[in-house]
């Protein structure tokens, strides 16, 4: 059952020789091949050239030169440029465009030696929370197949939840990694703002967007961000702080750990089961030596409307490249300049990429600027005011990562603002560029929930061991969907 | 009815960095079209700006120059509008906190007084592509070697009255942009651009006319008639009872007329806001103090210098102090050659200068260079030659014929200052002339002219002037 196995596990096989990355890598296409038709977590996949890095993975580990991750297949999301490889971003807009280039991120994990099984389904743009604005169709949650695996990160969510594959990269710019990851019942790490290269990545927001990861356990996130992570000089918001070994700190222990638990996320919009789920999980850590208190983020319910204002500004003025000039998507036989630009965009732009720019433009526009703009720049930094007090006196926050576990496709998609508030726990912590996790805590009727731990700037060590030590202690990590066991 | 004219300018100067503001390519003039756009100037999906941080060392040079405030931190923005040579679908530029602000420049009107032109700021932005409409059908092509390209644009006061005084303006800040080696002021291949605000209003009134942008005039000359014309259309479309209307014009230079390209209303709305890709841009007191330890002596300075160390006339210092590589050409000429000041300046300012107009060169290209020049200049001083035979030299040195000393040898070139040989000379000159000479000593005193020029004749112009006319005035007179 190699698709079990952790990232940590098969890197461990891979090392003594008991496995090979090309039995890795084969078995997990067939995955594919056998569930990604009832899934569409795939926009492409790359089997020729994945077997072909695997064999000369081989090769590396034969010659006893792999690193720790040489050989351990992975899925990129599509919002991730990868060379000579169709870069489509869900969109319809990018469907012919093959990227000229890596990504920062891309580059670091080829030279780490993992293998690239294909790149991921998601959100158009990355803009959505439940997958259904895909250019290339929904992505289906494999705990069930009429529900939603959220968004924007779905694809990357789902194929990792039905073990397609043992990880998937994936971004956040107001939970795209955490909500899906909770929604599936997997584990996924939004860093700290500036702790990942954005360099490559196709923006949708450029102050709020971050790269993570998607994985079955915390260890395996440890391993892979320890790889993604880090300066570059390509992107003047990267920060130049040394990386810690995230791997090694694991075993840090919770005994008097500060755990503050926000009392505005408890509020009549959670459903009471998801509540109890994530107060069970308070008692693990209790029980683990953690010391947990009240905290109060008095802004909260400034979040989502300030990320409405901040994220369409962003993405208004971001998604002007995309114009049917140089690539991408271009109308047929434009009769003038406007004509182009007008059904070039018209047509390569799904109905919320063209909500979100239209939002972004108006309230961007003169005498608009202030109210809306302006005032959302004022409240974000109320809200991440609220986060910096809090961590006065603890050192991490818990919470829930979504109020509801995985709602039904097309249930939301005729009421953006309830689609919206699906992210509530979520949008916060990107607009005060902290570090976030979601972890499985156990199930709503038969539906994964997420656990959100919120960490302190640049503080990803501690939030990984936290959830490490959770995942010792419970097993709701390790569940598999019906159907995708075998 | 008296008018009075305002004006303010907007100067785009191109930065002489090697490579672009916000990648890595380089911004060298006239590559194949497209070469040297990289994945950043093309607006790839993903790509981001890193700052050129030699631009900003460049901003702050300008500002330490202007006497202006260089803000500690700056903010880049984003000017959002379509345009085809516009790849990211914004410019980045600087908005709301530009990196220099408040500064002035001192310029000298043509009665002699000083006026203060205020500078109100200069910011960094980058430049767009060129969409080329000839040539392609009913196509337009895009050449983005230019995109991203650093500019600093310069904004002044509206503080000018004249098309005289912008111009005067305009050349003094080219001439100091070019002194800090900030920009190359090659007005042709547009690294120097300016777009003037135009407006009139009666004399007396305080409130400022409704303006015109006037673009694209890429000289001094067209800087001037734009002007000119603009002010002239605004008076008499007042006074034929209309109102002008906020809008910007484009020079006609054909033509010389400006003509309407769009009215405030069909103006874009560029939403700008902070550009979330780039830190703002810090600029320390180490650095300014660092850049201000390297500041080149400026124009003004010079000037007072020159006309103090070399005794030349204000007139004189101006010319030669207007551009560096003259400037520092005549400083060469005359610490060589050790000839008085005012001897190097009528040579620099007059056939030295003629000669590169004439052929349309350079310093760097003259082939005259300060050496040679100063050899001559010390040929003339020691009495060698005469100032009359240096202009033969000069030519010939100008053809590439060697340096004076040699040319003087070569073509027997050789003043004559031997007392005796001159005095023969004349002797044989007042021999030859009875007629003159009865004349002149009857109280013609015109007729020296005459006398000397024989003499300059038969020496074949090398007697040495002052001894001619000494010896001459003393022999006629006998």
């Amino acid at each position: 059952m190699l698709h079990t196995k952790s990232v940590a596990e098969m890197a461990r096989d891979l090392k003594a020789r008991k496995v090979s990355s090309e039995e890795l890598t084969r078995a997990f296409l067939e995955r594919i091949q056998r569930f990604n038709p009832r899934l569409n977590a795939f926009i492409t996949v790359l089997k020729e050239q994945a077997l072909q890095e695997a064999r000369s993975a081989d090769l590396e580990i034969a010659a006893g030169r792999g690193g720790p991750l040489t050989g351990v297949p992975m899925v990129h999301k599509d919002i991730f440029c990868t060379q000579g490889v169709k870069t489509s971003c869900g969109s319809k807009m990018l469907d012919n465009f093959v990227a000229p280039y890596d990504a920062t991120v891309v580059e670091r994990m080829k030279r780490a030696g993992m293998i690239l099984l294909g790149k991921a389904n998601m959100d158009e743009f990355a803009m959505g929370s439940s997958n259904e604005t895909s250019f290339y169709g929904p992505v289906k949650n494999p705990w069930d197949e009429t529900r939603v695996p959220g968004g924007s990160s779905g694809g990357s969510a789902a194929l990792v939840a039905a073990r397609l594959a043992p990880a998937a990269t994936a971004t956040d710019t107001g939970g795209s990694i955490r909500q899906p990851a909770a929604l599936t019942g997997t584990t996924g790490i939004k860093p700290t703002y500036g702790r990942v290269s954005r360099y490559g990545i196709v923006a949708f927001a450029s102050s709020l967007d971050q790269a993570g990861i998607i994985t079955y356990t915390a260890e395996d996130a440890a391993m892979i961000l320890r790889v993604m992570a880090g300066y570059d000089e390509r992107d003047s918001t990267s920060v130049d702080c040394p990386v810690p070994d995230y791997v090694a700190e694991l075993g840090r222990s919770m005994q008097g750990l500060r755990i503050g638990v926000p009392k505005e996320f408890f509020d009549k919009g959670l459903d009471p089961k998801v509540a109890e789920a994530v107060r069970a999980a308070i008692k693990v850590y209790e029980k683990l030596g953690a010391v947990v208190k009240d905290v109060s983020l008095p802004n909260f319910m400034l979040s989502v409307p300030t990320y409405y204002v901040v994220a369409p500004a962003e993405c208004s003025s971001n998604l002007a490249r995309f114009d049917g000039v140089r690539y991408g998507y271009r109308c047929k036989d434009p009769v003038d300049l406007t004509d182009l630009y007008m059904r070039s965009r018209g047509e390569g732009f799904g109905a919320e990429v063209k909500r979100r720019i239209m939002t972004g433009t108006y309230v961007l526009s003169a005498g608009y600027y202030d109210a809306y703009y302006l005032k959302a720049q004022k409240t974000r930094s109320l809200i991440r005011q609220d986060f910096i007090e809090a961590f006065k006196s603890v050192d991490l926050i818990l919470g829930p990562t979504t109020p509801t576990p995985a709602f039904k496709l097309g249930e939301k998609t005729d009421d953006p603002v309830t689609m919206y508030l699906n992210d509530i726990y979520a949008n916060g912590v990107n607009l005060a560029g902290l570090p976030g996790i979601s972890i499985p805590a156990g199930f709503v009727d038969g539906l994964p929930v997420g656990l959100q731990l919120i960490g302190n700037y640049f503080d990803e060590s501690r939030l990984l061991a936290a959830s490490h030590q959770y995942q010792k202690e419970t097993d709701w990590h390790t569940r598999l969907p019906k159907g995708y066991e075998a | 009815m008296e008018w009075e004219t305002v004006i303010g300018l907007e100067v785009h100067t191109q930065l002489l960095t090697k490579s672009k503001l916000f990648s890595g390519a380089s911004t060298e003039f006239g590559a194949l079209p497209n070469s040297q756009a990289c994945l950043v100037d093309l607006a790839y999906p993903g790509v981001l700006p890193v700052m050129n941080r030699e631009a900003a060392r460049m901003a702050v040079k300008f500002g330490l120059a202007v006497s202006a405030t260089v803000a500690p931190h700056s903010v880049f923005a984003r000017k959002n509008y379509f345009y085809p040579d516009l790849p990211k679908g914004y410019q980045i530029s600087q908005y709301e906190l530009p990196v220099v602000a408040k500064g002035h420049l001192d310029i000298e009107l043509e009665d002699g007084t000083v006026k203060r032109i205020g500078i109100t700021r200069a910011h960094l932005e980058e430049d767009a592509g060129k969409s080329l409409h000839e040539g392609f059908g009913n196509q337009t092509a895009v050449d983005l070697n230019r995109a991203g390209t650093p500019l600093l644009e310069i904004v002044s006061e509206p503080d000018m009255r004249s098309a005289k005084e912008a111009v005067t303006y305009l050349k003094k800040l080219h001439s100091l942009v070019t002194y800090l080696e900030i920009c190359d002021g090659n007005m042709q291949e547009g690294s120097f651009r300016c777009d003037a605000n135009v407006s009139v209003r009666r004399k007396g009134e305080a409130k400022f006319g409704t303006r015109a942008e006037l673009k694209n005039i890429n000289s001094f000359r067209f800087v001037e008639k734009a002007i000119n014309y603009e002010v002239a259309r605004q008076i008499e479309l007042i006074e034929g009872g209309g109102k002008v209307v906020q809008e910007t014009r484009l020079y006609d230079s054909d033509k010389d007329e400006t003509r309407s390209m769009r009215a405030k209303e069909e103006a874009n709305d560029y939403r700008y806001f902070p550009d979330p890709d780039l830190l703002p841009l810090d600029i320390s007191p180490e650095l300014i103090a660092e850049v201000k330890a390297t500041l080149p002596e400026l124009p003004d300075a010079k000037k007072q210098r020159f006309m103090s160390e070399y005794g030349i006339p204000a007139y004189d210092a101006g010319l030669l102090t207007a551009g560096r590589d003259l400037a520092d050409f005549y400083e060469a000429v005359v610490k060589e050659s050790k000839v008085e000041g005012k001897l190097a300046a009528n040579w620099v300012m007059g056939d030295f200068s003629a000669a590169l107009n004439k052929d349309d060169k350079s310093i760097a290209a003259s082939p005259v260079s300060a050496t040679l020049l100063a050899g001559m200049l010390k040929r003339i001083h020691d009495n060698t030659i005469s100032g009359k035979i240096a202009k033969e030299v000069f030519e010939a040195m100008w053809a590439g014929e060697g340096d004076a000393d040699a040319i003087i040898d070569k073509k027997g070139l050789k003043q004559i200052t031997d007392t005796g040989a001159i005095e023969k000379v004349i002797d044989e000159v007042m021999a030859a002339n009875p007629g003159q000479l009865a004349e002149y000593r009857s109280g013609k005193d015109k007729l020296f002219a005459f006398f000397v020029g024989q003499v300059m004749k038969a020496t074949k112009g090398k007697g040495n002037p002052a001894q001619v006319n000494e010896l001459l005035l003393k022999k006629l007179k006998n």
